[in-house]
């Protein structure tokens, strides 16, 4: 049986879309898929190696929030000074409790299991981004190199 | 005697995390050997039918008693 192909591009760089990308690469690695996830735009923000990745209720109806806050605190509220770091604390302990795995570790699960993580060259140019603050093992690259790959992908995401 | 060689307690672990510490426990293990997975996540169920089914390992048996699902996977 030949080896299945997952192509991911991530382009989010908050805490609750850094998610998707690892779990589903680490979950393919683990069932025998060959990975490569390209990370463009904001998704960069999950390749550097100290991660301060916060998530934000702002603009995100969605979003369950404790004691009921979506309901009675108005939308302004959220735009207060902290009110983004408590909603990422409080969301990392929410994870934690129910057995979540961090990002890190996640990430961490990828690089043990071969997953190729390909940096977005035109966006690091962009943003003037230090290769330094990247972890190890990072390729830096651009579209065509990305499709040589998803082109022979099984499944191909744009997260 | 117990019917496996070897035990992951992956209790308190959410998706995709039993899976992920089964995989890498079946790594260390030879061909024909027996892993015993503990799991409290329901989403296990169906997770451990189909990471057998596509690796080729097999799930000997899945069952649920008192709230935790315990699976046998033979490594291929």
């Amino acid at each position: 049986m030949e080896e299945k192909k997952l192509a991911i591009i991530a382009t989010k760089g908050s805490l609750d879309w850094a998610y998707p990308p690892f779990i589903l690469a680490s979950t393919a690695a683990a069932l025998g898929y060959e990975v490569q996830v390209f990370f463009t735009f904001y998704g960069l923000q999950l390749l550097k190696k100290k991660l301060s990745l916060e998530v934000t209720p702002l603009g995100n109806p969605g979003m369950p929030m404790p004691m009921g806050m979506d309901k009675w605190f108005p939308i302004l509220g959220m735009t207060l000074p902290g009110m983004q770091a408590m909603m990422t604390a409080m969301m990392k302990k929410q994870m934690k409790d129910k057995g979540v795995a961090s990002i890190e570790e996640l990430r961490e699960l990828c690089q043990e299991a071969d997953v190729k993580m390909i940096a977005c060259q035109m966006t690091v140019d962009l943003f003037d981004m230090d290769q330094a603050a990247f972890i190890d093992g990072v390729e830096y690259a651009g579209a065509a190199a990305f499709f040589e790959f998803a082109g022979e992908s099984d499944i191909c995401l744009y997260i | 005697m117990a019917d496996f060689n070897q035990e992951l307690d992956a209790s308190g672990l959410n998706c995709p995390l039993p899976i992920l510490r089964a995989k890498k426990t079946l790594t260390g293990m030879e061909s024909g050997q027996v892993l015993h997975v503990i799991a409290t996540d329901p989403g296990s169920v169906k997770d451990f039918d189909a990471f057998a089914k596509q690796t080729g390992n097999e799930l000997l048996d899945s069952r649920e008693e008192g709230g935790k699902f315990f699976f046998r996977i033979q490594k291929s």
